[in-house]
């Protein structure tokens, strides 16, 4: 029997195993933990689809727009297309698995994000992840039942097993007992970001640390646009990490601004006057930054969501406003909070075609691990949007590419461990830790890149424990993409080179691992099918 | 701030278990369990207060935030999440973590739980069909969806115990989202399937009430569930 081996069973992992159930196509669904454990269900203020259920005449056409410009014209113009157009469907599909999002009547009610005009986030008060991955898991479920999808719920990847550039199956860990098993077929990953690399300074769980895009690395996989890292503009830190504050608090009507001479400055109001307080992140993030700096202005940031309705808080917001005086002990109703940028989301990763392809054959990757549709700066609500379409898609090639392909027998000669769960660290040293955080912020120089890269280079000479090395060389691939991008675009502001440059740049940086050192090359994008691209991209964002 | 923290721990299920003091210090006012436990295992080497090194303590976390359930394991003797434990808020400054007790354990705080993913395999916890979920019962719907399955309710549920019949209030929230949604053949046969390993070994005191960490209110779940088996399922189309 053909089955694909799943990676990871957040959003995307579930999306492409319900797919593949649904076509009579068996599979696995293999890891650390179970679903309700994976990041997706941290996600809070909702997903986009062009559904138009607020009269205000939205299309996917101006989805795709606004996609394309808040990621700064980097992303395959066919992807994101596809995934547009396609939106509507998916949430409606959602709907009908039964996800309780807030509904009016039994269309999903919309509300406001960043980078976006019109309403057309979907959302179920501030937890928006957790009620999709509800509805997800219990539509697969059924099939767990039925035998076409077979968990692996205490099971990490170990070992992607590469056969004459062709994937052929996996290793895979008991972190119970650590027994190794060794699975053939093709393989579809969907394992979140690299978290390991900024202990403490991302939104996310770590249970994501990137090892599997490292190993992928390692074993010849293309890695895309490693340098643009979302810093989300509104998180706070609470012990061990950043906690987000979702983009919904802005959405309803949430203000930042900076204590300037005695008086609060709106500073994104007054600068930014076409979008405000909700302009795309990168832009947003960059200005908490700047305005600190600015004459007469203070060193904190606050979200002014004190005029906000009594409504609001009551059917939109409850939770949010629960969880800051939980964490903060502030009610945000009665005070304003201090907030600053942190880590959030990694728009780079694995490297894919429209098809959700990675350059070896029968290996797949979707969800955030992958690097599709968000280019140099993810719009909030297009990342589970991203998961379940492109888990979706990235199933519906694989079905394609294996269902007739021959596979060797299955041989599971387990390799039997000593018994005791398997115990990693969940990042890399504090040492390694302080150089990238250092050099990878929001403001970037080929001066701290350099040095940064010559330390971690360093460190990875000296490092013996085989799986820290790998995350070391991740690191690396991503500061040589940082520094080679000299550039300006979207989450990568270089302070030496502060243009944006279409010429040499409106390109993917490839990073790739070749002979025991790491390349990394600027490759085309894709030319949008039956359009003639570029200038009227350009023109585009004059108007803005 | 200093605290003593006292774990029961065990290298396996087979191993006999015992109590570990470690001292954490920490400025950190808003400083949880999970916090003092994360930061324990980078020491190198661990020693406990009486200098002695120790193996890393085996523990699950994941989202550090009260969203995954990952944590779940009794502090100061209630079952509780490990991220959401803040120090200061328990009783003296010395706290003692063990392990959930109703489930297997595999190593000193880390659990067995796939008992209560086997229960909803078993319930039949899925729509056959599709079936939208509309602004009606919106409230309930999105309360039911909002279960961490981190095992803190069957905890002090007086009735539940590993391999009974008997699936608790881990089961009942996510269920209750599908009985509301349902009608019909597979309606039936949740009902059944309800009555059998939820409604009849159900006390209904409600020890679980405000133990659930999620904050899901429970016993609004309970009463429509109830009351969708019994009768309501009769007035439904
Ligand atoms: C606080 C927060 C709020 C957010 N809010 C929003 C929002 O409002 N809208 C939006 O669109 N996006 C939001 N996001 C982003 C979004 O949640 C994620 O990008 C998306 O859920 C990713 O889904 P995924 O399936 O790719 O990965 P995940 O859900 O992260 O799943 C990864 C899976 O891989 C598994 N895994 C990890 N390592 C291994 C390994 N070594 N071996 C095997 N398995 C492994 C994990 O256990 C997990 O099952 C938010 C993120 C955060 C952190
Ligand atoms: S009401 Fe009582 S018997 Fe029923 S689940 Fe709660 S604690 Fe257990
Ligand atoms: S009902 Fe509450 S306590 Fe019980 S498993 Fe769900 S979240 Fe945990
Ligand atoms: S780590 Fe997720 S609930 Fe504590």
């Amino acid at each position: 029997m053909n089955r694909i081996n799943i990676i990871g069973s957040g959003l995307a992992g579930l999306s492409a195993a319900l797919t593949l159930a649904e076509n009579g196509m068996s599979c696995r669904l293999i890891s650390p933990m179970p679903s309700e454990r994976a990041q997706s269900v941290m996600a809070e203020g909702g997903i986009n689809a062009a559904l138009d259920t607020m009269g205000e005449n939205d299309s996917a056409e101006q989805h795709f727009e606004d996609t394309m410009k808040g990621g700064v014209f980097l992303a395959d113009p066919n992807a994101v297309w596809g995934l547009c157009s396609d939106a509507p469907a998916i949430v409606n599909r959602l709907c009908d698995l039964g996800a309780a999002l807030r509904m009016q009547g039994s269309s999903p009610v919309l509300r406001n994000f960043g980078g976006q005009k019109k309403k057309r986030t979907a959302y179920a008060k501030s937890s928006t992840g957790k009620i999709l991955m509800t509805a997800l898991i219990d539509a697969v479920r059924k099939y767990e039942v039925s035998g076409l999808v077979e968990r692996y719920a205490n099971h990490r990847l170990e070992e992607l097993i590469i056969e004459s550039s062709q994937c052929r199956g996996v290793k895979i860990k008991n972190i119970r007992n650590g027994d190794i098993i060794p699975l053939t077929g093709a393989v579809l990953l969907a394992v979140g970001g690299m978290n390991s690399l900024f202990p403490g300074l991302t939104t996310g769980t770590v249970i994501n640390t990137g090892d599997v895009t490292a190993e992928a690395f390692f074993k010849g996989a293309e890695l895309y646009n490693l340098e643009f890292i979302q810093y989300h503009p509104t998180t706070v830190s609470v012990p061990e990490k950043r906690c987000l504050i979702s983009e919904a608090a802005r959405g309803e009507g949430g203000r930042l601004f900076v204590m300037r001479n005695g008086e609060p400055w709106y500073f994104m109001e007054d600068k930014y006057p076409e979008y405000g307080n909700l302009s795309p992140r990168d832009v947003v993030s960059r200005e908490i930054e700047l305005v600190k700096k600015e004459s007469g202005c203070g060193n904190s940031v606050y979200l002014d969501m004190t005029k906000l309705d009594s409504n609001v808080w009551k059917n939109k917001l409850s939770d949010l406003r629960d969880e800051c005086i939980e964490l903060l002990g502030k009610d945000p109703a009665a005070e304003p909070i201090e907030v600053s940028p942190g880590i959030h989301y990694f728009m780079g990763g694995i490297g894919v075609d429209e098809k959700h392809r990675t350059n070896i054959k029968g290996l797949y990757a979707a969800g955030e691990c992958a690097c599709q549709y968000h280019g140099a700066n993810r719009l909030g609500g297009n990342s589970m949007l991203g998961a379940v379409y492109g888990g979706r898609i990235a199933a519906l090639t694989a079905m394609e590419e294996n269902r007739q392909e021959q596979q060797p027998e299955e041989k599971t000669d387990i390799i039997k461990g000593d018994g005791c769960p398997v115990m990693t660290e969940s990042s890399i040293s504090a040492e390694a830790a302080g150089i990238l955080k250092d050099s990878l912020g929001i403001f970037r120089s080929e001066e701290k890149l350099t040095k940064a890269l010559a330390e971690l280079s360093a460190l990875y000479e000296n490092e013996s424990d085989p799986v820290m090395k790998k995350r070391l060389l991740l690191g690396r691939a991503v500061l040589l993409s940082a520094s080679e991008r000299r550039e300006s675009r979207g989450a990568h502001t270089r302070t030496d080179y502060p243009d944006r440059n279409d010429r040499e740049f409106r390109k993917t940086t490839v990073a790739l691992y070749k002979d025991g050192n790491v390349v990394v090359s600027m490759r085309d994008i894709p030319v949008k099918r039956g359009q003639a691209d570029e200038i009227s991209d350009r023109d585009k964002e004059k108007k803005v | 701030m200093k605290y003593l923290i006292e774990i029961k721990r065990r290298r396996s299920e087979k191993d006999e278990p015992y109590f570990q003091t470690f001292e954490y210090e920490t400025e950190l006012e808003s400083a949880t369990a999970a916090a003092a436990l994360a930061e324990l295992n980078r020491r190198k080497p661990l020693r406990d207060i009486n200098g002695a090194e120790c193996e890393r303590i085996v523990w699950e976390c994941s989202c550090m935030q009260k969203k995954c359930g990952a944590c779940a394991m009794v502090i100061n003797g209630r079952p509780q999440l490990a991220c959401a434990a803040v120090l200061n808020e328990q009783k003296g400054s010395k706290i003692k973590i063990e392990p959930l007790s109703k489930f297997p354990v595999i190593a000193d705080l880390y659990v067995d739980r796939s008992i209560m993913f086997e229960a909803l395999r078993q319930i039949g916890a899925w729509l056959d069909e599709e079936k939208r979920a509309g602004d009606k019962n919106n409230e309930l719907l999105y309360e039911a969806s909002r279960c961490l399955q981190c095992g803190c309710c069957l905890e002090v549920c007086p009735n539940f115990y590993s391999g009974g019949d008997f699936s608790g209030m881990a089961a009942l929230v996510p269920v209750s989202r599908l009985l509301e949604e349902l009608d019909g053949k597979q309606s039936r046969s949740l009902r059944k399937q309800y009555g059998k390993h939820i409604y009849n070994g159900c006390g209904k005191s409600l020890a679980c009430r405000n133990i659930c960490p999620a904050g899901i209110d429970i016993e609004k779940l309970m009463v429509n569930s109830n009351s969708v088996m019994l009768w309501k399922h009769l007035f439904k189309k």
